[in-house]
């Protein structure tokens, strides 16, 4: 999963390093995504887990890093 | 609201009307700034009205805040503003700045001495996005180095202090943002440009080349995207609205005076523009409501358990703090000139009791400050991931 989500930060987090090199606790902010692409991260990631994230998970803490957007992702999929 | 804090909104608005009213059309006509209104403020320790108590402030909630900007607003749009934007960083300081010993002791100096402090958040190149730094603030030791190309800094050179955006450090990408506070006689300005505008004139908001030092502890420790969120876009946006109203709440002032005048000329008759000033009174309840239902909540938020920060993060928020800037900048243009409308050529003239250029020049700078499209944009985007569940 953790994969996936890398692969949707490289595509749409707009980051100023490379996602490879950041490891999984790493501040997604401080590595260079604004809130504008936080945004389009979001849709990606509904679009490829086939998801919806209800608006209490929308906020900056659960996009923060992708040990946090995994951990979402992870209490979105087993309900 | 309290009686405490019922209180304080008298204090200015005494100040407001004694002192701020007569001078607006000087502030006005000559851009500049309107000093003897903070000299006013600052012996009723007004500037110190969001510090809390144990600062040595009034410890108002953002309601008063609120109240103290639409006040000063009817007075004088400018003054209303720059009151407004002021309050705005002593917000700043008071939520995210005591986690330093120099910090708590320069927030409990902004009470006792009433410093009045002013924000650089614009760079130029950088357009409109505040969100985005190019300069970063150098660390060398227990100082820092901060220069700043601003392309606009309100009251720049009335201030007694500075908060200025930059990147965290030199490699920091440019959305990654720290607040630092600039002191008195720690900072040169350079003016670049002028302010010749057609309203807001006396807000004097020249651009200026800064070059600051001072120390470390100076650098608030939560990212400015953080502090952004939580604090200077909810404030920014209830107390330009409640300046904004203000200036609604004078201009209908004066279309009230004016039709009740033409009613006692010939009284049994109802004047044809009374039915044009129930229209405005209509437009000016629905400004009103939307301000203070805003204030109601954010200071509620505010004060709640640790939990309502949550909230206050969240996009449903920004959503909505979003749309009352966006609906309070498009309602006190259209009040304003609809007021112009119901007085005639008495509020066309420049010299009368119930002029409204003044009131309509200001009101015109709302959309524009910050640009309301780029807002449109920011919740069109909220809104593709919102749920409103």
């Amino acid at each position: 999963m953790k994969e996936k989500i890398r692969e949707v930060l490289r595509q749409h987090g707009r980051l100023s390093t490379d996602v490879a090199a950041l490891p999984d606790d790493g501040d997604l902010y401080e590595a260079g995504m604004t809130s504008h692409a936080s945004v389009n991260v979001m849709l990606a990631l509904e679009g490829e887990f086939d998801i919806e994230f209800p608006d209490r998970m929308l906020k900056r803490t659960v996009f923060q890093s992708v040990s946090a957007i995994n951990a979402a992702i992870e209490e979105l999929t087993t309900q | 609201m309290s009686e405490q804090a019922n209180e304080v909104v008298e204090r200015a608005r005494r100040i407001a009307r004694e002192i701020v009213a007569p001078a607006a059309v000087d502030v006005d006509r000559n851009a500049r700034f309107p000093k003897e209104a903070f000299d006013a403020q600052r012996r009723e320790r007004l500037l110190g009205a969001y510090v809390p108590k144990e600062f040595g402030g009034l410890g108002c909630g953002i309601a008063t805040l609120a109240g103290i900007c639409e006040v000063m607003g009817a007075a004088c749009g400018a003054t209303g503003l720059v009151t407004a934007m002021h309050h705005i960083q002593v917000a700043c300081l008071v939520r995210h700045g005591t986690d330093t010993p120099g910090l708590r002791t320069y927030l409990a100096e902004v009470a006792e001495k009433q410093r009045l402090i002013a924000s650089v958040t614009s760079e130029v190149g950088i357009g409109g996005d505040m969100r985005s730094s190019i300069t970063a603030v150098s660390r060398e030791g227990a100082k820092f180095v901060l220069n700043k190309d601003a392309t606009t800094i309100s009251y720049g050179e009335h201030a007694d202090d500075l908060l200025v955006t930059s990147r965290r450090d030199k490699d920091s990408p440019p959305s990654d943002q720290v607040l630092t506070l600039v002191r008195g006689g720690e900072y040169k300005l350079e003016k670049t440009t002028d302010w010749d505008t057609l309203g807001m004139r006396g807000t004097c908001s020249n651009g200026f080349k800064m070059e600051s030092h001072g120390s470390v502890e100076q650098i608030l420790t939560l990212p400015f995207g953080d502090i952004a969120s939580r604090t200077m876009v909810p404030f920014s946006h209830i107390l330009w609205a409640a300046a904004w109203l203000g200036i609604a709440t004078d201009a209908v002032s004066r279309a009230r005076t004016f039709v009740r005048g033409e009613a006692r000329k010939k009284p049994g008759t109802v004047p044809p523009n009374a039915l044009r000033l129930a229209e405005v009174m209509n437009l000016l309840q629905l400004m009103r409501n939307n301000v203070h239902d805003a204030a109601t909540e954010c200071d509620a938020l505010i004060r709640a358990a640790e939990g309502a920060t949550d909230e206050l993060l969240s996009i449903g928020f920004a959503i909505k703090i979003n749309n009352l800037k966006l609906a309070s900048s498009q309602l006190v243009a259209q009040i304003v000139q609809q007021c112009l409308l119901i007085v005639g050529i008495a509020g066309y003239k420049n010299d009368s009791k119930i002029s409204m250029g003044r009131h309509l020049r200001d009101a015109l700078s709302a959309q524009l400050m910050i640009g309301n499209d780029r807002i449109y944009a920011r919740n069109a985007s909220l809104l593709l991931v919102h749920k409103d569940d």
